[in-house]
């Protein structure tokens, strides 16, 4: 099955260009859209099953296509590039694909722009396949802009507001800003490597950097901010939030489970690189460690459901760049897997949540559903567990195995651990603040739950299915990564990162459900308020881009509307005027001027002549 | 006699065309888009039934024509067509066609004079890009200037006038400087060879101090890069692009900026090579500014055709940072920016003539909302704003990354600051889509959709776009030879000492 790999991207691709170019009934575009996903979805399956079977040094596949372009020494070859890595992401990306294209049928129903929904969501998944399939960082970095061509679309799904509109550019401007990096980088390797293919160009980097040396450092760090932006870690964090503006599917596929993965996927391919610059990686590392600590204190005073779970993923994000700072490669990836599964699940059910309530997001003006919506319920509760890293939920193994790895790295180790577990027990926190204030407490709300169709609903049960056993399975990565020593972990350090969940459920259970008063209290005193909105705003960074970036180009903008060079042109057209009318003056039509001025022009003439 | 007959036909169209529409006989618009139809036919007839190609001075060349004209003073009649005259000419065409299809509707008095002044402009850019005696160039290139002169100043909007005269201004006044420019190389060739020749071949090899070269160099690179037209040179180009009627926009942004692109690659660099490479981080810099500061304005504009005219101010900086970056890859990413934007800004410009025609403004604070009305109009205007950005897969990637990578092997400092370019390029692409297709709807009257003459002229593009960024390599192999002239290798040294 391996020689049908170029088949997979291309089904949804057809997908997308059938939506968009056929006029589909809202039938046929529901089975044209999720069909090509679900095609997708089970060819991988057969390809990846097939790679599996090979033995494990004899795991890769390459296919070349067509020469894309070539000039001088440059060529970019259209390949994919299939290996454990590349097959982990393409399950990953058809399965949970597919499962929310299937939601999205049920959750979409009602909208007019359902067939441009499928569309837009089909082309997603193609780009997101060329991606983690791309053999050069060229058709690695068609995906990586594809995905986010499609992410902005999604997040301005809704066109009519403005709001929508607005959030849709910042990310894809916000997001920009890494990939001009990237690019740079991509630049820079070719300079000095001559390819772009990248396992050609770790192979080089190999053989011809010395593992501290600058270049390496450069080019990592330029890697690392596109990385940054799309995985939305900090400096470049402050789109994601707001891309919860699209509807929740998209929110699920792209704003959790795939696309903001994609920085994870880049840095891990190219991790070789990466153990060239080990001051990079520690900044991966610390950037990580910062953005999941920090976001933590975030999502703990938001009150709209998505914008909880957008910080959590933001957070989650920053542990899979931990991991991938301290070297844990595998364990990022696993994470990434397993967060796939729960984030999603998260969403979607927030999304059948938000449904059933008249689209009211703000958690405070839920409670006491638990009775009502007891598979959405039920679905919060797994998916939150393994969030929060429960003992035997997925999430439970993956976030130990970056724990213990952070605590073993002899870099500041101790103190990228500690993040982590402070983190861990804002995770608790914040996840149960959200899971007490909407399920449990009174019913303040009116409900109606007719909308949760079998469609809704049989992708969260294989979600809560997976998100429980996901976490089971050891992924068949050992020969894509170098392997990473075991380290003693003391027994405290296990300890206390099994405990560390269970601090945070404990904290909301007494202020979030027990004495709901104390929450308020807090936040009644001036600091504990200054604080809040400081949280509640993510630390500030949007009101430091605005003024310090945003401000400063709208006002060069407004000043020089009627662009500055041209008042030169218009300077010399007016002293060109100004000279024809002074000299036009002199044209008056008497006689004696005319004499007179003959006979002063003479006279200077002569004059200078002698006295020269 | 095959590069005559191009110039000749579009040439005698336009005489047709006037007369038809004089006498009453046909629609004029019928004879354009014969005429361009049949030149186009016969440049791919000529293009798959070629012969070897002619070897001049170490050149391919697909055709050539060499007559006598004023032989007393070294002027011929020549004609010559390679790879990336090819391309051009069939820009200059297609977009011909496109022009003629977006303003169906539009003209409706003086038709003829209208259709009239197209061909002969047509005429006149074909003569740009096929002639090699420098005196037979600079008529052409005087020639094609005249009746986009009377397009903009007669067909053209509420301040037609003015942005017509600036617009014959700046190109005369930067003309002269290259005519000037000409005849001192002719002088100075002849004083040391001791024979007067303005052909291209024989001007080559000149023998110049250089200081004298440098100069002459920026004479041609001045009228150059008026037209391209780059920073601090452009301004006339945002009025001429708001007055001018919408197939004078289409052909103003697709084709005749790229005479000044074209005249960079054939002319300046060429003949004054080292004199070239002295200026090339000036040039480079004013590419990498025109990226930028073009881009910021774009963003400030509320008038669409203006927004439209300063993105590709910053669009043709990618150009001029590529030609001057002295390296195979950026010149080839530089002619692939120029195709790429010929497709684009002509879409663009011409969907905003589409919308003028419905609505009457060009103001975007007056529209908003049209998705819900004209949502194929939307997908079309949405597809040619994210090609304009550089998404990968369509035409203008190719080429911008490949002027960067080069220009980046050249310069890297001016490689990051063009970079900017890259995040600027969504801020004013996007800011399109939002102001006319989405939020809430202003105008109470819902647009029309696009029709079927708009669909299929918008697909053709559309076509071509996707085509140029998936498989640019069959016309990047169609250009290569004609670049052989532009590396010029003192710039490389630095670069080399930046990478050590």
């Amino acid at each position: 099955m391996l020689e049908f790999l170029w088949l997979v991207p291309l089904l949804p691709l057809l997908g997308f260009l059938l939506l968009v170019l056929l006029p589909l009934t809202k039938r046929a575009a529901a089975i044209v859209g999720v069909g090509s996903v679900g095609a997708a979805a089970l060819l991988t399956l057969l390809i990846v099953v097939e790679l599996f079977g090979l033995s494990s040094d004899a795991q890769v596949f390459r296919q070349i296509y067509w020469t894309w372009m070539q000039a001088e020494n440059f060529t970019a070859q259209f390949a994919f590039y299939l290996d454990p890595l590349a097959a982990v992401m393409m399950a990953i990306i058809t399965g949970v694909g597919f499962l929310i294209h299937l939601y999205s049928v049920g959750y979409m129903d009602e909208d007019p722009g359902f067939a441009r929904f499928f569309a837009y969501m089909n082309l997603f998944i193609a780009a997101m396949l060329v991606l983690v399939l791309g053999d050069n960082l060229v058709v690695l970095y068609l995906g990586w802009e594809g995905v986010g061509l499609c992410s902005y679309l999604l997040i301005g799904f809704w066109y009519d507001s403005h709001a929508n509109g607005y959030a849709a550019r910042k990310a894809f401007v916000v997001t920009r800003v890494g990939d001009a990096l990237m690019a740079l980088g991509m630049f820079l390797l070719f300079l000095h490597l001559d390819t772009l293919d990248i396992q050609q160009l770790m192979a080089n980097a190999n053989d011809q950097w010395q593992t501290g040396s600058s270049l390496p450092t450069i080019a990592a760090a330029l890697l690392l901010g596109g990385a940054l932006g799309k995985s939305a870690q900090i400096p470049l964090q402050t789109w994601l939030p707001d891309a919860m503006a699209g509807p929740t599917p998209i929110s699920a596929l792209i704003h959790a489970a795939t696309m903001v993965t994609a920085g994870v996927y880049l840095i891990a391919r190219t991790h070789e690189l990466f153990l060239l610059a080990p001051d990079i990686m520690f900044l991966v590392a610390l950037i990580g460690a910062t953005t999941l600590f920090i976001s933590g204190f975030t999502a703990l005073v938001q009150t709209d459901i998505k914008r909880i779970l957008a910080f959590s993923t933001i957070s989650q994000l920053g542990y899979m760049f931990l991991a991938l700072g301290v070297g844990a490669w595998s364990a990022a990836i696993f994470h990434l897997m397993t967060h796939a599964f729960f984030k999603a699940l998260l969403f979607l059910a927030a999304g059948a949540v938000i449904l059933c309530v008249h689209h009211e997001q703000d958690i405070f003006k839920m409670g006491g559903l638990r009775k009502r919506l007891p598979v959405s319920f039920w679905s919060f509760m797994i998916g939150g567990l393994a969030l929060v890293a429960v003992p035997l939920t997925s999430g439970y193994y993956s976030k130990h195995e970056i724990l213990f790895a952070a605590a073993g790295n002899e870099n500041s180790g101790q103190l990228l651990w500690l993040l982590g577990v402070l983190g861990a027990v804002m995770t608790g926190l914040y996840t149960f603040r959200l899971i007490f204030t909407v399920f449990f407490g009174e019913e303040n709300t009116r409900v109606h739950e007719s909308t949760v169709g079998l469609v809704v609903k049989l992708p969260l049960v294989v979600l809560c299915l997976l998100s429980i056993v996901g976490g089971w399975f050891v992924l068949p990565l050992d020969h894509v990564f170098p392997a990473s020593e075991e380290q003693a972990i003391s027994g405290i350090t296990s300890l206390v990162t099994d405990v560390a969940p269970f601090v945070g459920i404990f904290i909301a259970y007494l202020v979030f459900h027990q004495n709901k008063a104390l929450a308020d209290a807090v936040v009644a005193h001036t600091p504990g308020r200054l604080l809040q909105r400081f949280w509640f705003s993510g630390w500030g960074f949007d009101w430091l881009y605005q003024k310090i970036l945003v401000n400063p180009f709208m006002l060069f903008v407004r000043i020089n509307k009627n662009d500055i060079v041209d008042s030169f042109y218009r300077l010399a057209a007016w002293l060109m005027r100004l000279i024809h009318r002074l000299f036009g003056l002199t044209q008056t039509g008497r006689m004696q001027w005319y004499v007179g001025s003959i006979a002063l022009g003479v006279v200077l003439i002569v004059g200078a002549g002698i006295f020269s | 006699m095959i590069l005559a007959w191009l110039l000749l036909i579009p040439f005698i169209g336009g005489l047709v065309a006037w007369l038809a529409d004089r006498k009453k006989l046909v629609d004029p618009a019928l004879v354009t888009l014969a005429t361009l139809l049949l030149d186009l036919l016969i440049v791919i007839g000529f293009y798959f039934t070629r012969d070897a190609p002619i070897e001049i001075s170490g050149q391919q060349w697909m055709a050539v024509l060499e007559l006598a004209w004023i032989p007393r003073f070294g002027i011929g009649f020549v004609l010559a067509l390679d790879g990336l005259g090819l391309l051009m000419v069939l820009l200059t065409l297609f977009l011909g066609v496109v022009a003629v299809l977006s303003s169906w509707q539009e003209i409706n008095h003086r038709k003829g004079f209208f259709y009239f002044n197209i061909l002969w402009t047509m005429s006149g850019v074909i003569g740009v890009f096929t002639s090699l005696d420098l005196f037979l160039f600079f008529f052409f290139w005087e020639v094609m200037l005249i009746p986009m002169y009377f397009i903009i100043g007669v067909f053209g909007h509420e301040n037609r006038i003015y942005a017509a005269i600036k617009f014959f201004i700046f190109t005369q006044a930067s003309g002269l400087l290259m005519l000037l420019a000409i005849i001192a190389l002719v002088y100075f060739h002849h004083q040391s060879s001791g024979v007067v020749t303005f052909n291209y071949f024989e001007l080559l090899g000149a023998e110049l101090s250089a200081s004298v070269a440098y100069w002459l160099m920026l004479g041609f690179f001045i009228a150059f890069i008026t037209k391209l037209p780059g920073v601090p040179l452009h301004t006339w180009l945002p009025d001429a692009h708001t007055q001018a009627p919408t197939a004078g926009s289409v052909i103003l942004a697709g084709v005749l900026l790229k005479t000044g692109a074209y005249g960079l690659i054939r002319f300046a660099v060429p003949l004054f090579p080292e004199a070239s490479a002295e200026f090339a981080p000036v040039a480079m810099s004013l590419g990498a500014v025109s990226i930028i500061y073009a881009a910021a304005m774009a963003f400030a504009q509320t008038d669409i055709k203006r927004l439209i005219a300063y993105t590709s101010v910053s669009h043709m900086g990618f150009v001029l940072l590529g030609v001057y970056a002295g390296n195979e890859t950026a010149a080839r990413g530089a002619v692939m920016t120029m195709l790429a934007h010929g497709m684009t800004s002509a879409a663009l410009f011409a969907f905003a003539g589409a919308i003028g025609q419905r609505i009457h403004t060009r103001d975007m604070r007056q529209m908003g909302g049209f998705w819900r009305s004209a949502p194929r109009m939307g997908a079309i205007v949405l597809f040619f704003s994210v090609a304009a950005l550089g998404m990968p897969g369509l035409a203008n990637f190719v080429g911008e990354f490949l002027v960067l990578l080069g220009a980046f092997k050249a310069n890297m400092l001016l490689t990051c600051i063009a970079a900017i370019g890259l995040i600027l390029a969504p801020v004013y692409s996007l800011i399109v889509i939002q102001r006319i297709f989405h939020g809430k709807r202003l105008v109470e009257k819902p647009i029309p959709d696009v029709t079927t003459r708009e669909t299929v002229m918008m697909l053709m593009m559309i076509v071509v776009t996707v085509g140029l960024g998936v498989f640019p390599q069959p016309v990047m192999e169609l250009m290569a030879s004609s670049l052989d002239l532009l590396p010029v290798v003192a710039f490389n040294d630095e670069a080399g000492m930046v990478s050590q």
